[in-house]
């Protein structure tokens, strides 16, 4: 089994947060992880993505061409790695802020109004955990009790009370 | 017969080989003579330049390291940084510590890096052959300025321990002169001064000392001091320079 | 054991820290920041100093002074800042000075940008610096790699009494994996007989490269020389992947070499017979492992670069088979499916992407 997930957003949007949680859900589970940040003058310039490949065996090339799945948190992201999701992948989207007009028959998007749906919990800035629920179903390696373990080893020890909150926000996303 | 004149411990039993009448065998004496009387010889560890001073490798009687041209004051911030309980000074002639080296004469003191520098004026890169140096005076003639230093055309020369002076980490900065035997004794306190800054852990201390080179200046060793007092000693603030108030006190 | 998520630059900085290093000297820089970000934060509360320089020069220098005392001493940049380091590198190598330096490539020439890259690949291997010296250069291609390299370094510039260049690249800085804390071999060094540190109770000692006459010189050169040829034959390191009975044979180091490895699986599958040869020590270069060619009919150098590397492939092949080489630049990676469109291309084989 192997996962090769796109991220991306606005700087702030926690996108390198998903990120991390992913990896350490992957890790904690034993697996095979590899995340890779976008630095530099892309990172500065306002847009911020990552690549998370999470897999069973040994992990070669982290480069990512073509992604099994993904989630873009704005409108730029969207359009940017529409093209990038492999044939049968999905493409979550935070339709809060994105016009998914823009299709492709051959994947699955999701459009999750995530924005509404993290201001319902009282913290708009859960939008990105919403959309990590939402890619859940799409995920091979990653299930809601990794995403426990990896919200309770990044965030559990330091705030506490963050950790309920953004569980909340997963489930949501979720369906559940 | 008692024996009242020898060399210091301080230095090995090397004959100096710097041309006759040059001032860096009476500097290189006096830190020597520092060195034994601190009883510090065994802690030391000296730090050569590249340029004349770069002999002074061979001829001090402590541990010695060389350093790249202009490099002296980093390699000896390196070598105080992994021994801070051992004694460290650079002894570094005009144009390593001032052209190519600044950056490092700058931040060493603004760190307050604690380690002593002697820095021996001439005037001139003597090595090379007498080239302009960044305390070239004007009007003074060398194979790079000709015609004399041409201030309007390459700027006025650096009076560094002027700068150093104004710089928090420099506790104690002096200039002094080793053209009379009363300078020669008096910049013997200056330099004994520097070591005992940093014994005491006080600072970063610098000491220039005025100095000659007659094979380039094309003087005499005895016209060269009467050049050193008529040409250089207006043109650099002499004397201590800067001395903080713990300085005073030792 | 229990394995760490880090970035490939804090797992550098964690061992340098676990190797014993007490002294870092560095000058910020992207993409190599984090080195001297996390032992800023970590190396004080392991009984050691951080320093920052006034620049690269001065930082090079300061783990000059600092190797002459024996002290364990490391500093790292980007490329930009590693070109300055190259007069230090010089007097570290003449000096016979043990010192880490890492160089986290970043893309060039000039200020360049801030993507990985491999272009440095000249200045690590061939002596950047003046005057015509080795160092030894290690490539890793992965987190842990970073870590074990990184420990392995100061034992080697201990054993070598050389300057030791971690080469990787900005891909590596900044990807985060999991890895496992291993303790430090218990390596037996020579004994630090040579360093300064006060002569009281012994004779003086003093380090330096300045040869007075040409007849000293030549004996430093010589020396040195023997020295180089010594580790040349002794620290050759590649990895080899389906290598043994490989018809086509692709080299790459670093990041390119673990792509490049998912090429081969790609193009096993696809009934190919392709293997890699990773070097991991650029310098001395591998030359072994291109001893017996046996069946090889070509070779593709894969490299971040215009083509660096492939000029010490050639070498060590000595034309005995053709070698084309893939390159991307400016901070752009190659793809595995790239990597092996290439090899279809160049050597007329029926390839699936």
């Amino acid at each position: 089994m192997m996962d090769k997930i796109l991220l991306a957003g606005f700087g702030g949007q926690g996108v390198m947060f998903v990120g991390k949680i992913l990896t350490y859900a992957g890790m904690l589970a034993g697996r095979e992880v590899c995340w890779i940040p976008s630095y530099g003058p892309e990172m500065r310039g306002g847009t911020a993505n990552c690549s998370v490949v999470i897999s069973d065996e040994e992990i070669h090339s982290p480069v990512i061409e073509y992604a099994d799945c993904g989630i873009v948190l704005n409108q730029q992201s969207y359009e940017k790695f529409l093209p990038r999701i492999k044939p049968g992948g999905t493409l979550v989207a935070n339709s809060s802020i994105v016009d998914t007009a823009q299709k492709r028959d051959d994947i699955n998007v999701v459009a999750v109004p995530a924005g509404e749906l993290a201001n319902g919990l009282g913290n708009a800035s859960l939008a990105n955990m919403v959309c990590l629920g939402a890619l859940l179903a799409a995920l091979t390696t990653v299930d809601m009790a990794g995403v426990e373990k990896a919200v309770d080893a990044v965030v559990g020890k330091k705030k506490p009370e963050l950790y309920e909150i953004n569980l909340a926000a997963v489930r949501k996303g979720a369906g559940k | 017969m008692q024996k009242v004149f020898g060399r210091p411990q301080g230095l090995t039993d090397l004959p100096f080989h710097y041309c006759p009448g040059c001032t860096h065998g009476i500097v290189h004496r006096l830190v020597g003579e520092v060195l034994e009387e601190l009883d510090i010889i065994g802690d030391t560890i000296g730090v050569a330049p590249v340029g004349c001073a770069g002999f002074s490798l061979d001829f001090f009687a402590c541990d010695f390291v060389g350093a790249a041209h202009g490099r002296a004051q980093a390699v000896a911030t390196g070598i105080k940084r992994a021994l801070p309980d051992k004694i460290v000074f650079t002894y570094q002639g005009d144009g390593d510590i001032a052209a190519i080296g600044t950056a490092h004469a700058i931040h060493v003191a603004a760190r307050g890096e604690k380690i002593t520098t002697i820095m021996v004026n001439n005037a001139v890169f003597g090595m090379t052959g007498g080239q302009m140096a960044p305390t070239t005076i004007g009007g003074q003639v060398t194979t790079t300025s000709p015609y004399g230093r041409d201030c309007a055309l390459v700027g006025a020369p650096i009076d560094l321990p002027k700068t150093v002076a104004t710089l928090n980490g420099a506790v104690y900065v002096a200039a002094c002169a080793v053209d009379t035997p009363k300078n020669i004794l008096q910049a013997k306190k200056c330099i004994k001064k520097a070591f005992q800054v940093q014994q005491r852990g006080l600072g970063y201390a610098l000491v220039s000392v005025l100095s000659t080179c007659p094979t380039n200046w094309g003087l005499s060793p005895v016209d060269c001091l009467k050049w050193l007092q008529e040409n250089m000693m207006p043109v650099y603030e002499m004397g201590e320079l800067k001395m903080t108030e713990e300085v005073k006190a030792l | 054991m229990s394995k760490e998520l880090m970035k490939g630059n804090e797992a550098i900085g964690e061992a340098a820290i676990r190797a014993g290093c007490k002294l870092f000297f560095g000058y910020p820089i992207t993409p190599s920041t984090e080195i001297v970000e996390y032992l800023a934060k970590y190396l004080p509360k392991a009984g050691g100093t951080v320093l920052q320089g006034e620049d690269e020069v001065a930082s090079i220098n300061m783990c000059y002074g600092a190797a002459t005392t024996g002290t364990r001493v490391m500093t790292a940049s980007s490329s930009p800042g590693f070109s300055l380091k190259q007069e230090g590198l010089s007097f570290l190598a003449a000096a016979e000075l043990p010192v880490v330096i890492v160089n986290v490539n970043r893309v060039g020439p000039g200020l360049g940008g801030l993507g990985p890259s491999q272009a440095d690949y000249f200045q690590c291997t061939k002596g950047g610096g003046h005057g015509g010296y080795r160092q030894i250069v290690l490539a890793p291609s992965k987190g842990q790699e970073l870590y074990d390299f990184t420990l392995e370094a100061f034992d080697l510039a201990d054993r070598y009494r050389t300057p030791v260049v971690i080469m990787a690249d900005g891909f590596l800085g900044q990807m985060m994996e999991p890895v496992e804390l291993k303790k430090p071999a218990q390596a037996e060094l020579p004994a630090k007989d040579w360093t300064v540190g006060g002569c009281r109770g012994r004779a003086k000692r003093k380090i330096a490269s300045y040869a007075l006459t040409n007849e000293v010189g030549e004996a430093n050169n010589l020396h040195w020389q023997a020295k180089w040829a010594r580790m040349q034959d002794t620290l050759q390191r590649w990895e080899s992947f389906h290598a043994e009975d490989a018809e086509y044979l692709i080299v790459g180091f670093g990041t390119c070499g673990r792509i490049a490895k998912s090429t081969v699986l790609a193009a096993r599958r696809q009934g190919l017979k392709v293997g890699l040869i990773r070097p991991i020590t650029l310098w001395p270069f591998p030359v072994k492992a291109f001893a017996d060619l046996g069946g090889v009919k070509g070779i593709l150098t894969v490299e971040l670069n215009f083509g660096q590397m492939v000029e010490d492939v050639k070498l060590a092949v000595e034309c005995r088979t053709p070698v084309f080489s893939h390159n991307r630049v400016g901070g752009m990676m190659p793809s595995e499916g790239e990597i092996l469109r290439k090899l279809g291309q160049v050597f007329g084989l029926a390839v699936e992407v």
